[in-house]
């Protein structure tokens, strides 16, 4: 939580809003190759792709 | 108020802390981690700077990293956005690491000091500082400068490559900046990279190949001309614009594009087996006189902005002690003071120091006085501490219980033209050796750099060596009216002690140039009579000082060669424990440790046991 406040402050002090989309893609797609790794949830991210 | 300074995650960690206005104990990660330039977080370096401050991590009042990560991905970011659809392999590599570490920088930061103690989360506060505003602090506060103009130049901080502030009454105001891709920094490492040298690393030795360049002949004039109408374009205020064609570094894994370097230049890139030829010392001549201008108009910028007579330097690129002496030369200033650690390590000092006096609003008062300690900042070892590590390794040694008599012995060994390991007091901050941790020797002997280069050090031999020179005698062999410390300055060898050069002195080869003999001091004379020379003061060095005096007693020169106590790619010796494998695994004769003397020819192992693979830089 406290990484996506200051994320937000980062972005609103440096008026780069239209960053937000780009952040939140590449923390899904982060999210998913981390957790892609471990064998349980593999099978459901190749199910997306 | 204690603060913690934190440099790492790119390369050179380092760490620092500050009581107040005082630097208390500043330390590079790599010395005790022993890995070159390591850029993992700064365990060993923040423990020893604790225990030197007899801190736990639970009294630091803050913590200040050296630069803002938010910032930077936001130039990650766009900069690939701008460069897109190029650039999709370099953002696919490092777009991973950044979500998986550098992004989520403060529970990063938070559980790598965990593990050196608990503290409660609440009362150690973390902060950023800039990576351009910690390299302009590092130099400003400890200047002892009232007011300057200070400029930060390296490869590449958040967006800035390059800026110009105003110090003043305690406050550092970032005044311009050149921005993201364009760099001297870049610009300099492109080179070292096409002349097959380590980018990040050998940047010095582009630095001490370039003399061997032949100034103003025709392939050198043509090489600056090539540079500046195709690579670079230079503007009179300071600012560089590169020309990104010739670059890969926005959007590749390499520094630049090959093929089309080679064919403007039309030479082959340069393996790091490569012999060197005269065509290479030529580039390198080229683009050190280019930097050299680019640093020139970027100091005048920052006169006519500031109106300052004082001028604080920090960033990597101040550690381009050539450029710095152009500066100095110019008379622009009245006074300039370089942070001895101008690279990435130092920002952990100035971030720590910003956010004292910016933040915290502690009192600023103008010493007048380099604040620096003499970069003697890290840790010291006793002579108990030594004989332990000798008694593990059933050394034998001599002990000397009376300073004076080990001075005597240790200046009439240098005369003899020995080669002596020198491990003395708190470990120097900051790239060079200044007598703490250094290789010393005799600097009039004509064979001393040949053996330093090949036997003791294992580098390439057309690398000069510096002179260690008493503070007081340094105008008797150089040309030069000012102190230079930290060896952040060359001068010209004076021509009283010249020798008289062949007349086909420019037709030679390279390395019968370099052993051609210069002057009465050979071993640190370089081939373009210069000497990237270290004055040593009584007040911040009083044993190496009287080392040198007892040297001068004894022949006359109050001189000598000094090189950092290690050898190619390995960090500078921290421990007793260090500098003896170091000792044993080089023709190194004596190594002196506080005083403990130990003779090469007295010890019984096998040298192949202190074998270390060091990987070259």
């Amino acid at each position: 939580m406290e990484f996506i406040k200051d994320i937000w402050n980062f972005l609103k002090e440096r008026k780069k809003y239209w960053l937000i989309p780009i952040i939140i893609v590449l923390l899904l797609v982060g999210i998913l190759i981390i957790f892609g790794g471990s064998s349980s949830v593999a099978p459901f991210v190749y199910t997306l792709f | 108020m204690f603060i913690l300074g934190i440099s790492a995650y790119y390369h050179d960690s380092a760490a620092c802390i500050v009581y107040n206005d005082e630097i208390i104990a500043a330390a590079h990660e790599e010395r005790f981690s022993r890995k070159k330039q390591d850029a993992g977080f700064p365990h060993n370096a923040v423990k020893y700077c604790l225990n030197e401050a007899g801190l736990n991590i639970s009294d630091i009042t803050a913590v200040v990293y050296y630069e803002k990560p938010f910032l930077k991905f936001e130039r990650l970011l766009e900069s690939y956005y701008h460069f897109a659809p190029f650039g999709l392999v370099s953002f696919i590599k490092s777009i991973p690491v950044w979500i998986r570490e550098k992004l989520f920088i403060k529970d990063e930061l938070y559980s790598q000091l965990k593990k050196i103690g608990p503290f409660d989360k609440k009362n150690l506060k973390l902060y950023f500082s800039e990576h351009h505003l910690s390299h302009a602090a590092s130099a400003y506060y400890p200047s002892g400068f009232g007011s300057a103009a200070i400029l930060t130049l390296d490869g590449m901080g958040e967006w800035a490559s390059a800026s110009i502030a105003h110090g003043k009454e305690g406050n550092i105001k970032i005044i311009k900046e050149l921005h993201y891709p364009n760099s001297l920094g870049l610009l300099y490492s492109a080179f070292t990279y096409f002349l097959g040298f380590v980018v990040n690393s050998g940047e010095y030795k582009l630095m001490g190949l370039a003399p061997y360049g032949i100034d103003k002949s025709s392939q050198t004039e043509e090489y600056k001309k090539i540079i500046r109408n195709k690579i670079v374009n230079i503007r009179p205020d300071g600012s560089i614009k590169l020309e990104m064609k010739y670059f890969d570094f926005a959007t590749g894994l390499k520094m630049i594009k090959t093929k089309k370097w080679e064919k403007l230049f039309g030479i082959q890139k340069r393996l790091p087996s490569d012999p060197i030829l005269q065509e290479h010392c030529n580039l390198a001549l080229a683009i050190q006189q280019i930097t050299e201008e680019i640093v020139m108009n970027m100091a005048t910028e920052a006169k006519n902005l500031t109106g300052e007579k004082n001028l604080c330097l920090a960033g990597g690129v101040a550690l381009n002690c050539v450029a710095n002496s152009v500066i100095l030369k110019s008379n622009l200033f009245k006074k300039i003071f370089i942070q001895p650690a101008a690279g990435d390590a130092g920002g952990a000092v100035g971030a720590a120091l910003a956010f004292a006096y910016m933040n915290q609003k502690i009192q600023f008062s103008v010493s007048g006085n380099d604040r620096m300690k003499g970069a003697f900042l890290g840790p010291e070892f006793s002579n108990n501490d030594i004989l332990k590590t000798l008694r593990k390794y059933n050394a034998d040694y001599t002990f000397f219980d009376n300073n004076n008599e080990l001075f005597e012995y240790t200046a009439g060994q240098i005369a003899a033209g020995k080669v002596i390991g020198w491990f003395r007091g708190r470990m120097e901050y900051g790239p060079r050796a200044l007598g703490n941790r250094s290789i010393i020797a005799d600097a009039r002997n004509s064979e001393m750099q040949k053996k330093l280069n090949l036997k003791i050090k294992f580098r390439e031999g057309f690398r000069p060596f510096a002179p260690s020179v008493l503070s007081e005698d340094s105008k008797e062999y150089f040309d030069i009216d000012v102190s230079s410390p930290y060896m952040l300055y060359t001068a010209p060898v004076s021509n009283s002690i010249r020798n008289k050069l062949p007349e086909n002195y420019n037709e030679l080869e390279l390395m019968t140039k370099l052993y051609t003999q210069r002057s009465e001091i050979p071993a640190i004379t370089h081939c373009d009579f210069s000497a990237r020379l270290q004055t040593v003061h009584q007040e911040t060095n009083p044993d190496y000082h009287s080392l040198i005096a007892k040297f001068k007693e004894l022949t006359g020169t109050g001189i000598i060669v000094n090189t950092s106590f290690n050898v190619r790619g390995e960090p500078i010796v921290c421990n007793p424990d260090d500098a003896f494998r170091c000792f044993m695994r080089t023709e190194m004769d004596i190594l002196i440790m506080q005083n403990y003397v130990l003779l090469k020819e007295n010890q019984h192992f096998d040298p192949k046991h202190f074998k270390e693979q060091f990987k070259p830089d």
